[in-house]
């Protein structure tokens, strides 16, 4: 380990800028002759619209224009789509209805956009949007994807009957079913995963540009991956040819999902832009309008069932749990209740039966997808609720009966589709009990007991699985594109260095890590290596940020091109030293024929390289190699947490008096932003499991935690600080040993919390968020139940 | 229209404003001082705090109107030309930022705190008085250790500037 390469805490380049105030994130950007645009949104859930009247906006002060969903209807313009086709048990595709940008005829969820208002300010734009005048004829609403399937619901798209997008099964049945007549012991739960609101601090944002001249479009959004934004808008939407269209994604304040999806804004400011004759049309989402537009996440209602032997050995495991996908699909939303939650259902255990069976149903919701996780913490939260649950009905210590069932030998297949390619469960499970101090655990509740508290302790042991691949692997999955990673390396005459690269960084620190592996290979200062992502005139293609697959795959593309690099710069390095290639050591930024004191700086071949006046016979000149990466396998982090909680019985308040996360990540670039990475997890997590929750009326749709006022998000004094460490086991697939550690404290926290909770109230009936009340209210049912 | 004057960063700035401008608009849109960020509508996630004749404000709740005459300190004029403000500085030491759009606003409040508390405070304080600033990246752990060490070190005189 360098100074500045593989393992180094190094502090992040990006930091400057942002610390000063210089980032530049889409809301900063301003364009000449820009304009506003503001949405008109439905205040009803369901509701036909019987016409839109525009004049009275259009007169307003600074207005530019009104587009309407008939407008964008009569352009032809295409709706937004699902890009992971997923198939019901039957056969039978899923049932997805249309998505137009702006709705024409019908509106399907609070918030759904009929109309923007484009004005020469912001505020104009705003004052007109409230004279634009719907009428709207309102339908009845149903919120509960339960209820969504009864005979006479509202029926939300013609598509679905039943509101039913697919009913969709992984596993042997017959083979589980056998399994559970065979259980000396079986433990059945029912849990709700509670609905969430992502809230990335900057609010989405686009900008349209169309440039009549050059007949080209440019959009600069808030996009976790700018290049699949400019192939859903060109081939799917048809708002312009991809060659004609730029997405920028400069500066993007936080994603967490939330700003994968192709979203009806863009699509309309790019639109409109051409509309109004070419100047370019900006808009801003407020926080409300990113509570009801943004997509949410989770929102699952599950059943599950776990079989055990007479040595409490699992001998299998049954779920079915209902989706809510909200109003209408968004650009992944069928895979995360499928292939990214079902397959992960075996956790860290050996289970040698595992049915899962997943009803995916629309209601009159925002529509939900990908959140930091997506679809794993779905899953950790059925796995190691039910390990909890079960080892304390068997009476087993928790932590002892996971050990007893972890998979122990490698690679691991598992019932539902996932082959566990390296792990070490039992090592980090070890980490996090000796750092909680597990063993003294019964003084310490004791001690709480004496001062009238009570004291809980949970764990959680969860498996994920990122850098999602292989594309053909996906492609047969029902994935609509592969997920491969792209890198070019650009070696300037000089000797600097840039990186162009299709993943994108929203916070995860890409400017320093990435800079860091081109250190470690080629001995050159970090401060001279640039990265360049979010734009697709720069970068050729990739596939963005999400699923932590930044390292794992788009470094593994990065370290491929780097090979090549290295290989020509040898080739050159060697003639020019009139050695062998063979002879060619790199080492610390320099060239050296190995044994003797021969010597070239990296930065002298890279001149040669341009000078070209002395190469090898027939090599091109010039040092920029470009790969495609595309992994072999998942890569699988895994760990395990501890959470202890103190519960002051008289309020029902939780105080986290101890969180400790032992993670494999595999090997660590930046150990410092691998934590921090980890922190932020955690925080959204706890979120969950204690204050988060989206709660809409149940007979109107409407949205009551609309605003920051309304929906508790973490602030500081909810939380703890945390005790993070990692044990290591390297990825063997890939080549730099990397597994991905975005999403690991969102997924493994939820369980380990609520695991804490109903240990300390002794009861297992507590559903997330674990409120004040829920808890207060659990707590006397517990009591009352003892005493009975 | 109102025309409004003010000290922004140590430099005399005046505009024509509409009545109902607020703070931030004017220093974001008007000055083109785009570090003070807006998070949310309802005054809960900080991103916007400004100093105001030296305390800590929250530039989306004030018209610019009733900031006529005052002295702002932005994030843009924290740091003396290429030399970091010690808070900013044990931000970055500490990655007490990730994605960087509530840093300034964090940064702007810790300064404030440090202002108040001095080196009296602890971990507690810090988190109890960082209520009104939201982080959805770090889960505070390191915006915490960073406030605290600029707290606790020699550089706490010239952080309360």
């Amino acid at each position: 380990m360098g100074a500045e390469g593989f393992g180094a805490r190094l502090m992040r380049k990006e930091d400057r800028r942002f610390v000063t105030g210089r980032g530049r994130y889409t809301d900063d950007i301003g364009l000449k002759d820009m304009t506003h645009g503001v949405f008109v949104r439905s205040p009803h859930a369901h509701a036909k619209i019987r016409s839109i009247d525009t004049s009275e906006a259009e007169k307003m002060p600074g207005v530019v224009g009104v587009l309407t969903g008939h407008d964008l209807a009569a352009d032809k313009l295409g709706g937004l789509i699902c890009g992971w086709m997923i198939h019901s048990k039957d056969g039978s595709p899923m049932k997805a209805g249309a998505h137009p940008a702006l709705a024409a005829d019908t509106v399907r969820y609070v918030g759904d956009a009929v109309a923007i208002v484009i004005a020469e300010t912001r505020d104009q734009a705003r004052d007109a949007a409230e004279a634009v005048a719907v009428d709207y004829e309102e339908l009845p609403a149903v919120i509960d994807p339960a209820k969504a399937m009864d005979s006479g619901a509202p029926q939300i798209h013609p598509e679905a009957e039943s509101n039913l997008i697919y009913d969709w099964t992984i596993g042997d049945e017959e083979a589980t079913n056998a399994q559970f007549s065979n259980a000396a012991h079986v433990t059945s739960i029912d849990l709700i995963n509670n609905r969430l609101v992502p809230n990335a601090m900057e609010p989405r944002a686009a900008i349209g540009s169309y440039d009549p001249a050059e007949e080209h479009f440019t959009l600069y959004n808030t996009s976790q991956n700018p290049h699949v934004a400019r192939l859903v808008l060109s081939a799917f939407v048809g708002v312009a040819p991809e060659h004609k269209l730029r997405v920028i994604a400069p500066d993007v304040g936080g994603g967490f999902g939330s700003k994968i999806f192709i979203y009806p804004e863009e699509t309309t400011c790019l639109w409109a832009s051409k509309k109004i004759g070419g100047r370019p049309v900006k808009w801003v989402a407020d926080r409300t309008e990113a509570f009801l537009t943004d997509a949410h996440g989770r929102d699952h209602v599950t059943k599950a069932e776990l079989a055990l032997d007479a040595e409490h050995r699992i001998l299998g495991l049954r779920v079915r749990t209902i989706a809510n996908l909200g109003a209408y699909m968004s650009t992944f939303s069928s895979s995360v209740p499928t292939y990214l939650y079902a397959t992960l259902l075996s956790g860290q255990y050996a289970i040698p039966q595992i049915f899962a069976e997943v009803l995916a149903v629309y209601t009159n919701t925002t529509p939900v997808d990908a959140y930091r996780g997506a679809g794993r913490p779905e899953a950790t939260f059925v796995v190691e609720r039910l390990m909890e649950t079960a080892a304390r009905e068997v009476g087993l210590d928790p932590a002892e009966f996971r050990r007893k069932n972890f998979v122990r030998s490698f690679p691991h297949q598992t019932p539902v589709i996932m082959a566990y390619d390296a792990g070490d469960y039992e090592a980090s499970l070890s980490a996090a009990l000796e750092a909680a101090d597990y063993a003294g655990f019964p003084a310490r509740k004791a001690e709480a007991e004496s001062r009238g508290k009570k004291r809980g302790i949970g764990l959680s042991c969860y498996i994920e699985a990122c850098g999602i691949a292989p594309s053909q692997a996906v492609g047969s999955l029902g994935a609509g594109v592969g997920l491969w990673e792209s890198a070019e390396v650009r070696v300037n005459p000089v000797g600097t260095i840039e990186v162009l690269t299709g993943t994108h960084s929203h916070g995860q620190s890409h400017e320093t890590t990435f800079a860091q592996i081109i250190n470690d290979r080629f001995g050159v200062p970090t401060d001279t290596v640039s990265i360049v992502h979010g734009d697709t005139d720069k970068v050729q293609f990739g596939m963005g940020t999400y699923g932590s697959r930044s390292a794992a795959v788009g470094l593994s593309a990065v370290y491929k091109a780097l090979d090549k690099v290295e290989a020509k710069a040898k080739k050159i390095a060697a003639h020019l030293m009139e050695a062998s290639e063979d002879d060619i050591v790199l080492e610390n930024g320099t060239f050296q024929v190995a044994g003797t004191d021969k010597t070239l700086g990296f930065h002298e071949v890279a001149l040669a390289a341009y000078t070209a006046h002395n190469l090898p016979e027939g090599m091109e000149p010039g040092l920029k190699e470009t790969s495609f990466y595309d992994p072999t396998n998942f890569t699988f982090p895994a760990g395990s947490y501890v959470c202890e909680v103190e519960i002051d019985p008289d309020t029902g308040k939780t105080t986290i008096v101890q969180f400790v996360a032992a993670d494999d990540f595999g090997r660590i670039i930046n150990p410092m932003i691998v934590e921090g990475q980890v922190h932020g997890g955690l925080a959204q997590g706890i979120g969950q499991a204690l204050l988060e929750g989206c709660v809409y009326e149940a007979d109107t749709g409407q949205l009551i935690t609309a605003s920051f006022q309304d929906y508790c998000m973490p602030r500081a004094d909810d939380l703890p600080s945390f005790k993070v460490m990692t044990t290591e086991t390297v990825c063997p697939g890939n080549p730099l040993g990397v597994k991905g550690c975005g999403e690991a404290g969102a997924i493994g926290s939820p369980p380990a919390l609520i695991n804490a909770l109903t240990d300390a109230l002794g009861t297992n009936e507590l559903s997330m968020p674990a409120s004040p009340e829920k808890v207060w209210r659990a707590l006397r049912s517990a009591s009352s139940a003892a005493a009975a | 229209m109102t025309t409004v004057s003010m000290t922004v960063n140590g430099r005399s700035v005046s505009g024509d404003v509409e009545d109902r401008t607020l703070l931030v608009s004017f220093l974001r849109e008007t000055l083109g001082l785009t570090g003070t960020h807006v998070g949310c509508d309802t005054t809960q996630c900080g991103a916007c705090v400004v100093h105001m004749n030296g305390e800590a404000v929250k530039a989306c709740t004030l018209l610019v109107g009733q900031a006529d005459g005052t002295e702002i300190t932005t994030i843009e004029g924290l740091a003396k030309g290429d030399e970091l403000h010690p808070m900013q500085a044990a931000f970055r030491e500490h990655h007490g930022l990730q994605c960087g759009f509530c840093t300034p606003g964090m940064i702007m409040m810790g300064v404030d705190i440090v202002r108040r508390y001095g080196s009296d405070l602890d971990e507690q304080t810090i988190r109890h008085e960082l209520e009104g600033n939201i982080c959805r990246c770090t889960g505070y752990h390191n915006i915490v250790k960073a406030i605290e060490a600029v707290a606790h070190s020699s550089g706490v005189a010239q952080a309360a500037e």
